[in-house]
């Protein structure tokens, strides 16, 4: 059967552009297209699609629009009437977007309204006797299965950080604009902002190379017989300053603050990382006062290197989950480990400094 | 709202997070090695959007809640026995093979049409909770697929706070990258809610609430009826990851040696 692919892209905040997971998916299906022999078209949603799509213009594709400013922010309805008349004008059989949270929570939706068939969080495409399949996990991480379906329109939202990302020469794109007439019940949901959670600093960082993971050890009682919640929040909020690290979190300290104990500040749900939390995507983890159990570690599936600080030296990281345990105190060691990072932020800032004096283009930090 | 809302709650059960999962095909369909020994819990966040149901059924007068769920009438059962005690509900049981391999649209299908079956629902209050994402297949699609279902074109997904405004309008808050939250007003019911994790702890086991449950829960369980899942998804392959690392572990090591050790790997490209 000859396939034909829409790929489906939303302007990103800034109005401007794209997010970076629709470069990476995009990439996926520019590579799927040419292995298939498949059309692509692509379709862009957002209250200006201009500048956006003509990011794509190098690639040669048909490009399909809806704008406006009922299209600025995500909402259920006014997404899902777009998307799904960009389907009906591109009639494809695979349809492929990124796995941003405004296409996540729209996309079955529109997969229900065309008759289609849905897959989320695939990590890769295959063709697998002449078919295309997918690669995906269940059970949060657990089990990895390739999967067909026969049904179409397959509507498949991939994973970011799973390709590189796409990038061509940009121009003037011809976009098709399709005319999309919301009725008013489609405003019985209106955006009212983006909120950051209430802490004392931003520690949900998605693109920071290092992911650095709390553990309950941070609230329990330290050799003086005491808990040290105070210094324990210093220190680890410091580190994440010095280091640019996200922060992520073991649901038994995440927990902590759901039962009224007394746990860090800044520690929230969304800091989860395992079974029942996030899967975040970052180059290196960093474990400390963390057990390094299965349902934690299950978070862990996307960090390529890993590293762990703790007192037991039979825990979880000892057996295979981590490339280097450390046993040791993470007290000593975050506070050690802040003080060098301190110092190799005045080194290169001296370094800057006198390399502005010496050539004042020289130094761009 | 002085009538309340309706509230249904969509709940699966998963396998105990401590569990190890070894995959077997049965059939053409993979399934878990002795699936049906396995302890099982509520879906987790499926479990949050009860709790948070409970929480605005108390504080809203006339408002109901009924657990719908879609599992082995067997382990159904045995979950129950826990979950009963929680929260009080109403449980709509639907006796099908739904594990993390059965079809989305499959499972959405049978969940529409038992929620269409609910005696006394009142569309215009109902408020459809659910698990964001399941423990099992983790797609975050089977919530949006019975919404349409059921022509509810209010959707909320990755919800972590729903507040009911003095004009009778919904708050609600969803997860978005970066650890932040959109912010939305919708106007009222009928919606639909796919929780994350919500703001609520898990409530103390109540046996007075579970016993009370149990009532309606058995003879509920009795007279479901087996129901069969289509598959529309072929497997190739299923196998859990064969990475294991050769952990180097590192004792006797100064604080100042270890933090040293940790910077240069940090600053590496």
């Amino acid at each position: 059967m000859a396939e034909s692919i829409l790929f489906l892209a939303h302007v990103d905040e800034s109005g401007k552009t794209l997010p970076k997971a629709a470069y990476e998916a995009f990439s996926a299906a520019v590579d799927l297209a040419h292995r298939l022999g498949a059309t692509l078209t692509v379709g862009i949603v957002g209250e200006g699609v201009r500048e956006a799509a003509n990011t794509f213009s190098g690639a040669g594709v048909r490009i399909l629009g809806v704008a406006g400013p009922d299209f600025a922010h995500p909402r259920y309805r006014s997404d899902a009437a777009a998307l799904e008349a960009i389907c009906r004008e591109a009639a494809a059989s695979i349809v492929i977007a990124p796995a941003t949270s405004r296409f996540l929570r729209v996309m079955a939706g529109v997969a229900e309204r065309l008759k289609g068939q849905i897959d989320t969080h695939i990590t890769s495409f295959d063709i697998v006797d002449g078919m295309l399949s997918a690669k995906r996990w269940f059970y949060r991480q657990r089990l990895e299965a390739v999967i067909q379906r026969a049904g179409r329109p397959w509507f498949l939202v991939m994973d970011c950080g799973c390709q590189d990302a796409w990038s061509g020469a940009q121009g003037t794109a011809k976009i098709e604009m399709i005319e999309v007439a919301l009725p008013e019940n489609c405003r019985r949901t209106v955006y009212a902002g983006v909120r950051t959670p209430n802490i004392d600093a931003q520690t949900i960082r998605p693109d920071a190379k290092l992911l650095f993971v709390a553990g309950a050890g941070w609230c329990k009682k330290q050799p003086d017989g005491q808990t040290h919640l105070r210094e324990a929040e210093s220190i680890i909020l410091q580190f994440l300053e010095e280091s640019g690290a996200s922060l992520g979190g073991s649901k038994s300290l995440v927990d902590q603050s759901g039962e009224n104990q007394a746990v860090l500040g800044f520690m929230t749900h969304l800091n989860q990382v395992g079974q029942t939390g996030s899967t975040p995507r970052h180059p290196k983890g960093l474990s400390m006062c963390c057990h390094g159990e299965e349902p934690h570690v299950v978070g862990w599936r996307f960090i390529s290197e890993r590293r762990a600080v703790n007192l037991d030296p039979n825990c979880g990281w000892a057996r295979g989950k981590a490339d280097v345990l450390y046993v040791a105190d993470a007290f000593q060691v975050i506070a050690k480990l802040n003080s060098l990072l301190a110092a190799k932020a005045v080194r290169t800032e001296e370094w800057c400094e006198a390399s502005h004096e010496l050539n004042p283009a020289g130094c761009q930090q | 709202m002085s009538n309340g809302y309706h509230i249904v709650v969509c709940a699966g059960i998963v396998p105990d997070p401590l569990q190890t999962l070894e995959p077997v095909m049965s059939g053409s369909t993979p399934a878990l090695k002795n699936e049906m020994l396995l302890p099982a819990v509520l879906d987790p966040w499926a479990a949050h959007a009860l709790y948070e149901a409970a929480n605005l059924a108390a504080h809203a007068e006339g408002s109901k809640v009924w657990l719908v769920s879609a599992a082995p009438k067997s382990k159904l059962q045995q979950v129950m026995m826990n979950v009963a005690q929680k929260a009080a509900f109403e449980l709509v049981p639907i006796d099908a093979p739904a594990n993390g391999f059965a079809d989305a649209h499959s499972v959405a299908e049978i969940l529409a049409q038992a929620i269409h079956s609910i005696s006394g629902l009142d569309r215009s209050r109902l408020l459809l909770f659910g698990g964001w994402e399941s423990a099992s297949r983790g797609a975050g699609v089977t919530m949006q697929l019975i919404g349409e279902q059921l022509e509810i074109t209010d959707q909320f997904q990755g919800v972590d706070r729903f507040t009911v405004l003095p004009d009778g309008s919904l708050e609600i808050h969803e997860r978005i990258e970066g650890g932040r939250h959109l912010v939305s007003i919708c106007s009222g019911p009928p919606t639909v809610l796919g929780w994350a994790t919500g703001n609520l702890p898990e409530p103390r086991n109540n046996p007075q609430v579970g016993m009370a449950n149990m009532r309606t829960i058995m003879p509920a369980l009795q007279k479901t009826k087996s129901t069969s899942l289509t598959q529309n998804v072929r497997y190739l392959s299923v196998m859990p990851p064969r990475q294991q690392r050769q952990t180097r572990i590192v004792k006797d090591r100064s604080a100042e040696e270890i933090a040293a050790e940790l910077l240069e790997w940090i600053s590496q490209e």
